[in-house]
């Protein structure tokens, strides 16, 4: 197999295909996440939050967080070992392998990435209730304008405390060994070896992103939780008239949302080193996937999601480039222009959402 | 006097004292002492402060009035500067051509993106426009490149034709003759005021467009622009057709955009496409809003602060601080350094963060709001009002407890 033959006549062939569908799920898959939790918090508690990019950021920051506490370490001078002065050499021993044993030590440490799911889960959902109570709380009466900004203020407000604790420059936050390297995809549905080569971890991406929309969905629609919130996001005044609590459990509902973001973003680190503006790149991208799935759909959300994530990857390929030039700079924003003005609400959008 | 009551008269020359008078009321603090560093008199901020100020006042007919909210205003700004450095590097470096095309040009750009955009309203009209801006910005660092210089930026080079460029002109931006790096300095006591020809173009084009506004604000066409924005579906219903305004609106202030573009390449011939990031869409949203949306003075006191805040802030460090706080005890002034740090200098972006979300949180009308319940408190107003309010209506309920 001759390596250029990707540039060369690949073309449109079925196995470009396959492969750009797959390089674009990863993407699509952050963004889907993303959406999702906006389009909850949007459809529960008609809120505009532009700190969702900071909570995604948060989730990656918890990775972080979590290898850096795991790789605490102790320094002991090891006398056996001498450095190239002649000193004793100093060894650092993180406390978890001293604790457990080289190979438990190490395999924790290794699999800090998905471990940090565990840790990402209550911080967010606390954040997320937090910042609601706190803060989101009091603006429910205001008009979006006056949310997207004190939303925006509080973007950057975590966004420049992640920095000064954590410093400007991305912080390598590297998959467990297991998931390094590619699969060979092709071979699994039948094609030539080394045709379609997708690297481990954004398949796990996009399993793990997939579980967590179905698990969403699924509370949403088999849980009697999930149930009286889908009314409320319906019809918020009759369930309250019903004497239930809806403002509570969509309290809840934005800590879900937090903490779905966060998982996002957790699981993203090792494709995308965590950095602080991380949140401000993607903020404005699902901004732009939700209002073309259509605000306050959730499926709405997903299915846009992952379709402008696959366009954006078929618009890179160089076939595609070479025809119409800077095509993969702008698909997303020309997408979006073209469903917004032949769909005024976004590919499933409700009436009457978001137009005073 | 020109086609305003008395009222507005006496406001344009408020505002026509103050803005001439600049140069000497942000330089309250002598050179010498401590505070000095808190003069924003010099000539680059007061640049920014007056053209931050155009493009915000130009926002405000859109946004103020008509309540379409665009986040795609930095597309305009970015085009304005890459006609300015056009017309330098094609013709000379006198500004007057460049600003005149980059009015026309970025007045064109916003018929076409508004044409379209008006379409749909709310935060789809808002979507659209910032997926235009984007669209805009991603080009012109890819393919445009010939147009834009990609990244590099677009700037004046030796080999450029610049055919009206003699051996006398100068090789700086000009109106003239009149170089826009010039600046004269005056020395009054302890106190340096720094006037530049620069920041007097810009302030003398900034109180005419701040003009325009007013008129717009009190003519006809403006009461229609805030009809829209109080119930587009009644001024349906009685008959007329919206759509015309607001593109209206929409092009001039696409026009502000552009001209405010073109001047900051009057102060420096650069243009770069970062001008067009939806960041600088949202900047002047938040100068906006900040300082108060369908106010006529509002937009220009938000530019001023987040542009102040912006120099100001990233400015102090620690020495600074220990310069200040060095009466305390050497343990508290630590303790004091220490807390604020994080505060400032890189950390400035996390204080105007705070300030944001304190002006949204306290002000929901801006800056124009605190002054006008500072005033009312003063004078005695707001006591009387309150009772008025009680004992007529009740008590608006929360509509989440």
């Amino acid at each position: 197999m001759h390596p250029a033959r990707g540039f060369i006549d690949a073309g449109f062939t079925m196995d470009a295909i396959i492969l750009q569908i797959l390089n674009g799920l990863d993407k699509g898959s952050a963004y889907a996440l993303i959406a999702l939790g906006l389009t909850l918090i949007f459809g529960t508690l008609g809120v505009v939050n532009f700190a969702h990019g900071a909570l995604f950021m948060l989730g990656s920051f918890c990775a972080v967080t979590l290898q850096k506490i795991l790789s605490l370490s102790f320094t002991v001078e090891d006398p056996s070992q001498k450095d190239f002065l002649g000193n004793p050499l100093k060894v650092d021993t993180p406390y978890i392998v001293s604790w457990f044993g080289d190979a438990t030590g190490n395999a924790i440490l290794n699999w800090s990435v998905p471990l940090a799911i565990l840790f990402a889960i209550p911080v967010m959902l606390l954040v997320g209730y937090v910042m609601e109570r706190g803060l989101i709380k009091h603006f429910y009466k205001r008009p979006h304008a006056d949310q997207i900004l004190v939303t925006f203020g509080l973007a950057i407000v975590i966004q420049e405390i992640v920095k000064y604790f954590y410093g400007a420059n991305p912080i390598p936050t590297p998959a467990p060994d297991a998931f390094r390297g590619s699969v060979d995809f092709g071979v699994l549905i039948g094609f030539a070896q080394n045709e379609i080569i997708y690297p481990y971890w954004r398949l796990v991406y996009f399993l793990f992103s997939a579980l967590i929309i179905s698990a969403v969905f699924a509370f949403l629609r088999f849980t009697t939780f999930g149930m009286v919130v889908r009314a409320g996001m319906a019809d918020r005044e009759t369930v309250g008239l019903l004497g239930i609590n809806i403002d509570k459990r969509f309290t809840i509902m934005f800590g879900i949302a937090a903490a779905v973001a966060g998982l996002a973003g957790v699981m993203y680190a090792p494709i995308n080193s965590p950095n602080y503006h991380m949140g401000m790149d993607f903020l404005v991208l699902s901004f732009v996937v939700v209002v073309v799935g259509g605000m306050g759909s959730l499926p709405g959300a997903v299915l846009a999601g992952f379709l402008l994530g696959i366009l954006e990857s078929f618009a890179s390929m160089n076939e595609v480039k070479s025809l119409i030039p800077g095509i993969d700079q702008i698909i997303i924003y020309l997408v979006a222009i073209i469903i917004l003005l032949t769909r005024p609400r976004g590919l499933m959008g409700r009436k009457g959402v978001m137009e005073e | 006097m020109l086609g305003l009551s008395k009222k507005d008269t006496t406001f344009l020359l408020i505002v026509m004292f103050l803005t001439l008078a600049t140069p000497i009321l942000l330089q309250p603090f002598p050179e010498a002492s401590a505070l000095a560093q808190f003069n924003a008199g010099y000539p680059d901020l007061m640049q920014r402060f007056a053209i931050f100020g155009i493009f915000a006042i130009g926002f405000n007919i859109l946004f103020g009035l008509t309540g379409y909210l665009s986040f795609g205003h930095a597309a305009f700004l970015g085009v304005g500067s890459y006609s300015v450095v056009w017309m330098y590097k094609l013709l000379s470096y006198n500004v007057l051509p460049g600003l005149i095309l980059a009015v026309i040009v970025s007045g064109l750009f916003a018929l076409l993106i508004g044409y379209i955009s008006l379409r749909r309203s709310g935060i789809y009209f808002s979507i659209l426009t910032l997926a235009f801006a984007q669209m805009s910005f991603n080009l012109a660092y890819s393919v445009l490149t010939p147009l834009t210089n990609g990244e590099t930026g677009l700037q004046v080079y030796t080999d450029d034709p610049q055919v009206l460029m003699d051996a006398a002109s100068p090789t700086s931006p000009h109106f003239f003759g009149i170089v826009m790096n010039d600046v004269s300095k005056l020395d009054v006591g302890g106190w340096q005021f720094t006037f530049s020809n620069g920041y007097y173009f810009c302030a003398i084009i900034a109180i005419v467009v701040f003009y325009l506004s007013m008129r717009i604000f009190r003519s006809p066409f403006g009461i229609m622009l805030r009809a829209i924005k109080t119930n587009q579906t009644r001024m349906n219903y009685t008959g007329l057709n919206p759509r015309p305004y607001t593109l209206a609106a929409f092009v001039i202030s696409g026009m502000y955009a552009g001209l405010a573009g073109g001047l900051l390449a009057a102060m420096d011939p650069l243009a770069g496409a970062e001008r067009m990031q939806w960041t600088a869409s949202g900047e002047v949203v938040l100068m906006t809003i900040l300082g108060g949306a369908g106010t006529l003075m509002g937009p220009v006191l938000g530019a001023g602060f987040i542009k102040y805040f912006e120099n100001i802030f990233s400015k102090i460090n620690d020495n600074i601080l220990h310069a200040w706080f060095s009466a305390l005890p050497d343990g508290l002034e630590d303790a004091i350094v220490f807390l604020l740090h994080p505060f400032i200098g890189k950390g400035w972006h996390l204080t105007l963060g705070l300030l944001f979300m304190l002006v949204v949180i306290f002000l929901p009308g801006g800056l124009i709001e605190g002054g006008t319940r500072i005033w009312n408190a003063a004078s005695g107003k707001n006591r009387k009002k309150k009772q008025d309010h009680a004992d007529h209506h009740p008590k608006p309920s929360a509509h989440v407890n």
